[in-house]
């Protein structure tokens, strides 16, 4: 082997580079191990906060011994709290993998379920219900809010998909369109707020706000399933998605199917980004900050990359619902305005603060 | 012996057709083939429509490598990934498939295409830190890792200094030795052709002229057609060919 810039350069330097690799492999590995312990951290300090007051080992005890609790704290714990920590686990890694995916495949820093309309075509669905009582599946008119929300962010999905599969349409121009959904639904929704009764109008506003009180174990096995399906869909595509973060052009040359791996990434994301959504409403933070604190912590190998977006997401949804609970005692707030008004400082500074320079 | 041919080739961009019939003698692997002509002459189409990324017209016949032997480096090197460069030319090596485990022969693979190149002092940096110069050779790396037998490479040296163009080429011109790759670079200074190109396929307007010996290529009328400029060639005192530009053709200039 010839180098060509040191002719003195030895094996040992290149057994130095490749043990400097595994260092930061390690390093990764660390911070993922981090991360799911201040996961697991958040869980339990969520399931112990409510308006009724338990003490954190006495709420542990109910977890892992249920049949040992009173009655009533079983209840509370079981069938109220752990819903409610759970889906906040399962909806945080949902949006920020959704997030994370999005701004993969279509190169761009903004994208999320959120700034490519599907949150909004979800409000648009559930305002449907709560305004007019239509129902985009008559069968299902009890579940009508989060089935017409999950329809409607679908077709949105769909409608880009679709889109994103004609001749000559670049990422940009999927951008672009999302920005048009995310505008052209807000104003439907306006116009039905304008015409909404008080009490539907509140509704909407609840909804819109964002909130994890009606979780059930139900939602909770649905979104988890999802995530199950659709996380080793993406990992197994590890190399050819961190390969588009170099271009287009480039992982062609490499050989990824670009345009294939595209939609089905965007499929995907569609599915992970439509269910949580039509459950708790708008949360449009968690898709962009949670792919991004992962990028910052992890770097854009996706073997890392995706695991850490996940459980950013997780973490900083739960964290979130710990935070709605403990601002106002007695109180639980909408988890979307949490998110929004303590994320987005904490964001910038970590922007800030470590110089990023990727995008 | 690794080799290249072209057989009435042609590609198409929608309904626009920028190449079309051109065809070569089989280029033989072992050293470097120079592609030149102007700007927007189909160069990049052409490495596009070897490279399978494009369809079209015509035959590229390719012996003693398979497709996925080749491979091509596009002129872009934009590079916006918080990716390590290490960790990009991982990528690039894992392109041809494999688990998410590195075996010590993929890792010492990485570690020859840094030291050939030049680039090992940059293996722990972030790609968007690097300067343009840094990027091409990280471009190129990722470009060799796999070992490929057939490479197409668009203005690989385009962002380089004097220096490092010198120090690149001289390690391409190994590479091609050392593997017996047919080895094709889109290249815009005819000095560096004539000093590291054994073979030129030269391109005017969407279709391959010639292809030869790069000194019978490269001549004041050929130069003249590809590029509209009046030229000599002539002898460095230590005797290597090199061009001398006198101005635009007369007869071109205005056309």
């Amino acid at each position: 082997m010839s180098s060509i810039s040191s002719a003195t350069t030895t094996a040992f330097a290149a057994t130095d580079h490749a043990g400097s690799y595994r260092g930061l492999v390690a390093r990764r590995l660390t911070i993922l191990a981090g991360l799911a312990a201040l996961l697991v951290l958040s869980v339990a300090v969520d399931v112990s906060l409510g308006p009724a007051r338990y003490a954190l080992p006495d709420v542990l005890r109910t977890i892992f011994a249920p049949g040992a609790a009173e009655l009533q704290m079983r209840v509370v714990v079981w069938d109220i709290r752990m819903p409610m920590a759970l889906l906040a686990v399962t909806v945080g890694a949902s949006l920020s993998l959704a997030g994370a995916q999005m701004q993969t495949i279509l190169a761009n820093p903004l994208a999320s379920p959120f700034t490519l309309g599907l949150s909004a075509a979800a409000s648009f669905g559930a305002a449907m219900a709560m305004v007019l009582g239509v129902a985009v599946f008559p069968a299902a008119v009890g579940l009508m809010v989060p089935i017409n929300a999950f329809a409607m962010a679908m077709a949105a999905s769909l409608l880009i998909f679709g889109l994103s599969t004609l001749r000559g349409v670049t990422v940009e121009t999927i951008v672009l369109l999302g920005i048009a959904l995310v505008f052209s639904f807000n104003a439907a929704l306006a116009l039905l707020q304008y015409f909404a009764s008080e009490q539907a109008l509140s509704a909407v506003v609840f909804w819109t706000m964002g909130s994890l009180a009606k979780a059930t174990w139900g939602k909770v096995a649905i979104t988890a399933a999802i995530l199950v399906v659709c996380t080793p869909l993406f990992m197994r595509r590890a190399w050819a998605l961190t390969a588009i973060r170099l271009g287009e052009t480039r992982a062609a040359a490499m050989g990824v199917p670009v345009k294939r791996l595209r939609l089905e990434a965007l499929l995907l994301v569609s599915l992970l980004a439509a269910v949580p959504v039509s459950f708790v409403g708008t949360i449009g933070f968690i898709g962009i900050v949670g792919p991004h604190v992962a990028r910052l912590l992890l770097g854009e190998d996706q073997r890392f990359f995706l695991p850490g977006a996940m459980l950013s997401g997780a973490v900083i949804l739960s964290a979130t619902s710990v935070l709605s609970k403990a601002i106002l005692p007695g109180a639980v707030l909408p988890i979307g305005i949490i998110t929004a008004l303590v994320g987005v400082p904490f964001f910038a500074a970590l922007i800030l603060t470590k110089g990023r320079k990727a995008w | 012996m690794v080799s290249l041919a072209l057989d009435q080739v042609g590609a198409r961009y929608g309904r626009r057709e920028i190449l079309s019939n051109s065809s070569t003698p089989p280029i033989e692997g072992g050293a470097l083939t120079a592609l030149v002509g102007a700007n927007a002459a189909g160069k990049s189409t052409l490495f596009r429509r070897i490279a399978g990324q494009l369809r079209g017209a015509g035959t590229v016949h390719i012996r003693g490598a398979e497709q996925a032997d080749l491979r091509y480096m596009p002129q872009d090197t934009a590079m916006s990934a918080a990716l390590t460069v290490y960790e990009s030319i991982i990528l690039a090596l894992k392109q041809g498939g494999g688990g998410w485990r590195l075996s010590a022969r993929e890792l010492a693979a990485v570690d020859d295409v840094l030291d050939r190149f030049g680039i090992a002092h940059l293996s722990e940096r972030q790609l968007p830190e690097l300067s343009g110069g840094q990027r091409q050779a990280v471009s190129i790396a990722q470009t060799l890792v796999t070992r490929p037998k057939v490479v197409l490479m668009d203005e690989p040296t385009s962002a380089l200094d004097l220096y490092r163009q010198y120090e690149i080429l001289e390690a391409l011109r190994r590479y091609a030795r050392e593997t017996g790759a047919v080895m094709i670079l889109a290249l815009h200074d005819l000095n560096q052709v004539m000093r590291s190109c054994t073979t030129t396929l030269a391109l005017a307007c969407g279709r391959v002229v010639v292809t030869g010996p790069t000194l019978e290529v490269l001549t004041p009328a050929m130069i003249r057609q590809l590029y509209g400029i009046d030229s000599r060639v002539e002898r460095c005192s230590q005797g290597c060919p090199m061009m001398i530009v006198d101005g635009p053709a007369a007869t071109t200039v205005g056309a």
